[in-house]
């Protein structure tokens, strides 16, 4: 019994005082026919030694290689301090703080999680988390679409601008999420010279619109011109939502800042602050806007307030949104979120500061180009898009990325992401990050098995 | 203290910091923001020191009993967060090629398996991200099942009134509308009222069972039978599994879509909300439309199904896989415990329970539902307390707080007055079960004695009752530094390039 702490007597003595004859007894109001249940198909348990043999086995198996692929997952440092603090039982073994008083670690970081993330979008406020970078995306969709309900009437079907420069995966966890509303998806056409989303291609899609979203950098690594974009869609009145590298932010003009009067809601994966790359997750979406919009927030928000005594304490707040109290009318069915990665992110950002996490930024970006300036000296390799690009970009292959990254793999390079089944007209097109965790040799080692998997 | 209260413009903790010079930096001006965030600029030890201090003003279940129920905090196993943290699982970027993933995908593969195994489904995804997200892939699962066959008219969810709040939220984010059913007195589903609701227009009905009431519903045979012959689908709502595992499976008692809570029954830690996972299961004819990614076994190796192999599929709903690190911690609690070990899990969380309501009642706190037995939890009411010693439901779970135990759920389900919702979970010893219970016999002499102490409970917490309204009403969501010596967030920088490059 691993995790039971029962013993024979403790066992006896509170069936006596139940007055149960033996625990099968309690289950005696389940219909006596549903009761036969055969779980032969799971192992037998094990012990936790032999469970970190087997685990460590299959670690193994996970060979994660010298790895250049970003798209939407970037490794970065994460100070030490960052998991031992964050994973201190009081943090990780806490549920969603209902009891504030009892909870005013995880409130009050919260708190300061709002404050850093708010800031680093040039937004008024930001809420406590959702659940990973897509389907916060799905999440400012909806309550952007609450917001165009509630100026141009509820009879009215949003038209919302989806650039195809945004990721591949977020604009799928759209479909998914906000396709089953009356709403209309379109997709925007990027510019095949310089890999951005333009006017002249938001002005094709669709005559009229309701809703713009801008990835920055967008799914290529490519640096949108956001100010031009954000104007258009002011100019015709539409509400602006920014997709974002947040790590990107400490460097470029954040989503509050674009333009001449800034997006109205900015969004992305928190994942480079912090949280590891772990298969995929768990990560966190972050969600952020302006003040006026904060009634349509969705998930969580803690707030600062007084208790008896007057003292500085903080709660969950404006709860009259939410699905524990709203049921059918709420903001969103999100309950449970990221808060142990928001817990994380919010040391990792302590630790790093402001101008610790811009030079980040700025090595991450001298990291790719100084790779770019490698890889492009290989014959039959060139750059795809000329737009500035972050800490990513796009390469053209001599031949089938497929077969390439194969190659590559057996010289332990994971060499990046294969482009063409999410954009068929980018055949032979890989997208290649360097974060600044490579180093010299790294990029080096790159350029080597590039050279001999091509020749 | 708040961080940016600890702040000194330009202090950092230098080790962080890469140490290479960014000279020829070449992106240009015009795309650069000019001002410093709100970031704290301070030491290593300032942070470590301010966030140690922080974990320390909460409750959790390492360090304290926390009967919080339909939330299930058990112990989280400390070996198996060890685990995780290898680097082949940590340092592993999600679009690696399959054969390069295979570590995680055997553990993802064999989870699915377990998970259906317990459940008594057909299929099984993994990747929503919570109970909430699973819950939305179930209703838009039930959707598509019936659009597909052209059976459109169905636009209504059937939900008791006992259900968590995520879903009636969750079958509107579908696009459905929600029909309440009542519960009778017993805490069962009142037969005759869902016989009067369905009709063509039922698209299914949303099942927690056990219910929140802390029952378990008799009739769900007659429930399932009632519904499907309506021509709608039954979805099970997983956060009560615990109280059944091994025991009886959703399956065989006739649902179609599931989600289970691995952050509930299968331990992973909550991490003061989140990140929790929520697998969603279904039966052989809802099955296509699970939501993708999910992993599948050819011969010894696993690959990655996705909409391409799953046309049919509800899509995708997270950017990867999911909360892939939850997968990976509620495998190995999984094969930690093994079969015998699942089982037992049901037994002592029903056996505890059904303890501590025994002593409370020999105590004299009135049961909700006192002719029934408890599943995994139970629920006491405070409702004639409320009158002769005017004390509530929330004054005692406020001064349970300074008995060195987190409060039970409170006034939830709302039909239930001054309500405690309790569960103690499987992992509790009898001797913690016992001190719950004397610590509530004592709260109730006091609200005899000294009603003032639970009134103005709780008084040895870091804070007192916190003011909930004044927090609604003068919203305060982000600091604002009151003096700029502490905080240079509104200095522009002069040059972005200088101050990125003064890390040595």
């Amino acid at each position: 019994m691993p995790f039971i702490p029962h013993t024979e007597e403790d066992v006896h003595a509170m069936l006596a005082t139940i007055g149960a004859a033996s625990i099968e007894d309690l289950f005696a109001e389940i219909p006596k026919e549903l009761r036969q249940v055969d779980l032969s198909a799971v192992p037998a348990g094990i012990s936790e030694m032999e469970l970190f043999r087997l685990m460590h086995d299959r670690a193994k198996l996970n060979n994660s290689l010298r790895c250049f692929i970003g798209a939407g997952a970037y490794e970065h440092h994460i100070p030490g301090a960052v998991w031992e603090v964050a994973t201190r039982g009081e943090f990780m073994t806490a549920y969603t703080p209902y009891q504030a008083e009892a909870s005013q670690g995880s409130l009050q970081l919260m708190y300061e999680f709002q404050t850093m993330m708010a800031s680093l979008m040039g937004l008024d406020v930001s809420n406590a988390s959702l659940y990973d970078g897509a389907s916060g995306l799905a999440e400012a969709l909806l309550m952007a679409m609450r917001l165009v309900h509630g100026k141009s009437g509820q009879s009215t079907e949003p038209v919302i601008l989806l650039p195809k420069a945004l990721h591949p995966h977020y604009r799928e966890v759209a479909r998914a999420i906000v396709g089953t509303h009356a709403v209309k998806l379109v997709e925007v056409d990027y510019d095949a010279k310089t890999g951005r989303t333009t006017i002249p291609h938001l002005e094709k899609a669709a005559p009229e619109a309701h809703i713009l979203v801008i990835p920055q950098p967008n799914f290529f690594g490519v640096l949108e011109d956001v100010d031009a974009l954000t104007d258009w869609a002011k100019q015709k009145k539409m509400l602006v939502i920014g997709v974002v590298n947040p790590l990107a932010m400490a460097l470029l003009k954040p989503p509050g800042q674009w333009g001449k009067t800034g997006a109205d809601l900015a969004c992305g994966e928190g994942q480079p602050l912090g949280i590891p790359l772990s298969c995929g997750g768990p990560y966190y979406g972050f969600l952020c806007c302006k003040q006026e919009y904060i009634r349509q927030m969705p998930g969580r928000i803690v707030g600062r307030t007084k208790d008896l005594d007057g003292k500085e304490g903080f709660v969950l707040t404006l709860q009259a949104r939410e699905q524990h109290i709203r049921r059918a009318k709420a903001t969103s069915n999100i309950c449970t979120n990221q808060g142990l990665m928001v817990i994380a992110s919010t040391i990792h950002m302590s630790l790093l500061g402001p101008n610790g996490l811009r030079k980040v930024a700025m090595v991450a970006h001298n990291r790719a180009k100084a790779l770019l300036d490698l890889l492009r000296t290989v014959p039959g390799v060139e750059l795809v898009f000329s737009a500035p690009y972050f800490h990513e970009f796009v390469l053209r292959l001599p031949r089938s990325v497929e077969s390439v990254l194969q190659d590559l793999i057996k010289r332990h390079i994971q060499g990046g992401y294969n482009l063409q089944p999410a954009y068929p007209e980018l055949g032979e097109c890989l997208l290649v990050c360097a974060t600044e965790t490579k180093q010299q040799n790294d990029l080096e080692a790159y350029l080597k098995a590039l050279k001999e998997v091509l020749s | 203290m708040i961080i940016f209260e600890h702040s000194r413009k330009n202090r950092s903790a230098r080790a962080q910091q890469p140490s290479e010079s960014v000279e020829n930096f070449d992106l240009p001006a015009s795309m650069l923001r000019q001002d410093k965030p709100l970031l704290p600029e301070v030491s290593e030890m300032d942070a470590v020191r301010h966030y140690t201090r922080l974990s320390r003003k909460n409750f959790s279940i390492d360090t304290h009993f926390y009967p919080l129920g339909s939330c299930t905090m058990k112990y989280n196993p400390r070996g198996i967060n060890r685990i995780s943290q290898f680097h082949g699982f940590l340092g592993h970027h999600p679009l690696s090629l399959d054969e390069n993933s295979q570590g995680f995908m055997v553990c993802a593969y064999e989870l699915q398996e377990i998970i259906k195994a317990v459940t008594g489904m057909h299929s099984v995804s993994l990747t929503p991200m919570a109970g909430a997200q699973g819950e939305l892939a179930g209703v838009a699962m039930i959707r598509a099942y019936h659009q597909e066959r052209g059976d459109t008219a169905r636009d209504e969810i059937l939900v008791p009134d006992a259900a968590h709040g995520t879903n009636p939220a969750s079958a509107v984010q579908c696009g459905f509308k929600v029909r309440e059913i009542p519960s009778n007195a017993e805490g069962d589903v009142d037969l005759a009222a869902l016989k009067a609701a369905v009709g063509p227009r039922t698209a299914g009905i949303m099942l927690t069972n056990p219910s929140t009431l802390g029952v378990f519903d008799r009739n769900i045979q007659e429930i399932a039978k009632t519904v499907h012959q309506a021509g709608g689908l039954l979805y099970y709502d997983g956060a009560n599994l615990n109280a059944i595992l091994g025991k009886v499976r959703p399956g065989d008692m006739g649902f179609d879509v599931i989600h289970l809570n691995l952050h509930k029954t299968f331990a992973t830690p909550h991490g003061g909300g989140g990140p929790g996972c929520g697998p969603v299961a279904a039966s052989a004819r809802v099955a296509p439309y699970l939501p993708v990614p999910m992993v599948a076994k050819l011969g010894e190796h696993y690959h990655w199904l996705t909409q391409k192999e799953c046309p049919r599929s509800i899509g995708r709903l997270s950017t990867f896989m999911g909360n892939a690190g939850i997968i990976l911690r509620a495998h190995m609690y999984a094969r930690l415990l093994g079969r015998e070990g699942l089982k037992r899990v049901s037994e002592y969380a029903t056996l505890n329970a059904n303890y501590l309501l025994a002593r409370l009642k020999a105590a004299g706190f009135t049961p909700a539902y006192p002719t029934r037995l408890a599943t995994h939890e139970f629920i006491i009411t405070l409702k004639s307390e409320a009158k002769t010693l005017h004390i509530n439901a929330l004054d005692v779970a406020k001064r349970l707080l300074d008995y060195g135990f987190h409060a039970p759920t409170m006034y939830f389900p709302l039909l239930v007055p001054e309500c405690l919702l309790i569960e103690p979970t499987e992992t509790e010893s009898k001797e913690t079960l016992d001190a719950f219970a004397d610590a509530m016999i004592q709260i109730l002499k006091e609200a005899e004695t000294q009603p003032e102490l639970l009134k103005k409970a709780p008084h040895t917490l870091p804070v007192k009752r916190l003011d909930e309204v004044k927090a609604a009403r003068e919203l305060d969501l982000v600091y604002k530094p009151k003096n700029h010596a502490a905080s240079n967030s509104d200095a522009p920088m002069e040059s972005p390039l200088l101050h990125a490059s003064d890390g040595g």
